[in-house]
């Protein structure tokens, strides 16, 4: 109740930018300073948004289903990968680079090809997802795996720890901050990947759809897609963080101290 | 029997001429240290002297170029598991509470996490740490952070642990009180201790016998037997006895050094 309270207290300001914005773009619609063709008013797409709504939510859920199985292979690959990496340098040295090269490739142009290769179905959709998503993981872990205390792994090795021992019960959960660090990013990467492979080529999803209402101009239509867009991309990240907040209870009790004593200071 | 000697004591741990080189470099030469059975010995030594390098071979971490170590008169040169070994640094995994830290000694030897920690349970007690078992170690203060370290030494230890300057991060106060507990503590759990140490007060208010590790590289110069025993030692370091053992002592680093 307490904590619900001091998260509230905390999020005001961004309630209030929020919906600052939301009154100058109505404002901006209602004066007739920007016609309605070029910005459709927050109602009309609120409008949309309502009447839309059973195949907004249609093409959502194809469009949430890429991006989570996209997302969940990537984090499966980046894990290994990073694994792999971390056990052995050669492997380092030789992947980690071709690594850096695949994220420099543009997704608009891998996409067709994708679709080409794959067909029009979910598959060269996720493909993509998971090469925008594994990149933030991979390189989370990676770093984790390097940061952990050279003495805590001392410590086990005198405990005559073996190697899988020493990675559970150290090396793994002090990547874990990390790892969900990168994972957030990948979250926000993962719709928006799906959306745009859909774009060039596929017949179901919140891109196809996209797609469709803005050639018939229906702005209204595509503004209402742009918002649950968004809404599906934070509803994402918060599954991230919760999963996070699980995972690592121990953090929650670090951060909990730390604000304590924020609090004491600022008294 | 708290003060101990070769003849009244079993011999617990013991280094028999180990020399390191690293990179060319001689660390320590001919070292040969012992530990009898319930004894607490301390290294004393100015830094890079090699206290920790002879620390890490005798945990059998590393293995020394010459020479052997010899546990209750078994050769272990280079086998860690078989001493506890704890650093100044608490090392109290963050993600692990408090008890899951102390019984990970026995984790890692393959009993089930639940048998260890009921097997940890009754020395919570012990140690002052009751009520800390369900917490995680940023909940608790230095002094007992360092406990439960000691206490997980303690669990990981065939009865002889290796301590790394334990004390040497906490503030004055908190280093005094922890002597007293340690005096206290060691009493009951009968733990043969081998106490690395810098600071001249702490090797004599705690050893039984300290070894002087001086020069580079480090040789073993002098041993020294601190007479009192170790349980009637309340106040000694106010007493003038303490004040001569500590002349002694700094006369040697001081010449050496």
């Amino acid at each position: 109740m307490r904590e619900r309270l001091e998260n509230t207290r905390r999020n005001w300001p961004a309630l209030c930018a929020f919906c600052l914005l939301l009154l100058l773009w109505w404002g901006l619609c209602a004066s007739g300073l920007v016609p309605s063709y070029m910005l459709p008013s927050p109602q009309s797409v609120f409008l949309a948004f309502v009447n839309d709504f059973p195949t907004l939510m249609y093409h959502a859920s194809i469009s949430a289903q890429e991006a989570v199985y996209g997302l969940l292979i990537g984090v499966a690959l980046a894990f290994v990968m990073a694994a792999v990496m971390d056990r052995f340098q050669v492997m380092e040295r030789a992947i980690f680079p071709l690594m850096v090269v695949t994220q420099t490739i543009p997704t608009i142009a891998i996409a067709p090809v994708l679709v080409l290769w794959m067909g029009f179905g979910m598959a060269p959709k996720i493909t993509l997802v998971v090469i925008t998503t594994f990149f933030p993981v991979a390189v989370g872990l990676l770093e984790g795996f390097k940061e952990v205390d050279p003495d805590e792994i001392n410590l086990l090795r005198s405990m005559r720890a073996s190697r899988r021992q020493i990675f559970f019960h150290v090396k793994l959960p002090s990547t874990l901050p990390q790892f969900f660090a990168g994972l957030k990013i990948s979250a926000s990467y993962a719709v928006v990947g799906a959306v745009i492979s859909e774009w060039l080529g596929g017949f179901e999803g919140l891109g196809v759809y996209m797609t469709r209402v803005k050639k018939a101009y229906a702005f209204d239509k595509m503004f209402a897609v742009i918002i649950l867009i968004v809404i599906v991309s934070l509803l994402l990240m918060g599954l991230v963080d919760f999963l996070r907040r699980i995972a690592m209870p121990w953090n929650h009790v670090q951060e909990k101290n730390a604000a304590e004593q924020g609090r004491h200071v600022r008294m | 029997m708290t003060t101990s000697g070769k003849n009244n004591a079993a011999l617990c741990l013991s280094a028999e001429h180990v020399t390191k080189i690293y990179g060319g470099r001689t660390i320590i030469r001919d070292i040969s240290v012992h530990l009898d059975e319930g004894e607490l010995v301390s290294l004393l030594g100015l830094s890079g002297s090699g206290k920790t390098t002879l620390f890490q071979i005798l945990s059998g971490l590393s293995v020394p170029d010459e020479g052997r170590v010899l546990l209750k008169g078994e050769e272990m040169t280079g086998q860690p598991g078989r001493v506890g070994y704890m650093l100044q640094k608490d090392l109290l995994l963050p993600h692990k509470k408090v008890i899951d830290n102390v019984s990970l000694p026995m984790v890692l030897r393959g009993v089930k996490k639940e048998e260890a920690r009921r097997a940890a349970e009754p020395y919570f007690a012990e140690f002052g740490l009751d009520g800390t078992q369900l917490q995680y170690p940023s909940q608790l203060s230095g002094g007992m952070r360092q406990r439960a370290a000691l206490l997980r030494t303690y669990l990981a230890a065939e009865g002889v642990a290796l301590l790394d300057e334990p004390f040497s991060a906490l503030d004055m106060i908190t280093k005094g009180q922890m002597h007293a507990w340690y005096q206290d503590v060691m009493e009951r759990i009968r733990l043969s201790t081998l106490l690395i140490t810098h600071d001249v007060d702490e090797a004599i208010l705690l050893s039984d016998r300290i070894y002087l590790l001086t020069g580079s590289p480090g040789e073993i110069r002098h041993e020294l037997q601190i007479r009192p025993p170790r349980s009637g030692r309340k106040d000694f370091n106010l007493t003038p006895a303490f004040l001569d053992y500590k002349r002694e002592i700094l006369e040697i680093l001081e010449k050496r050094g």
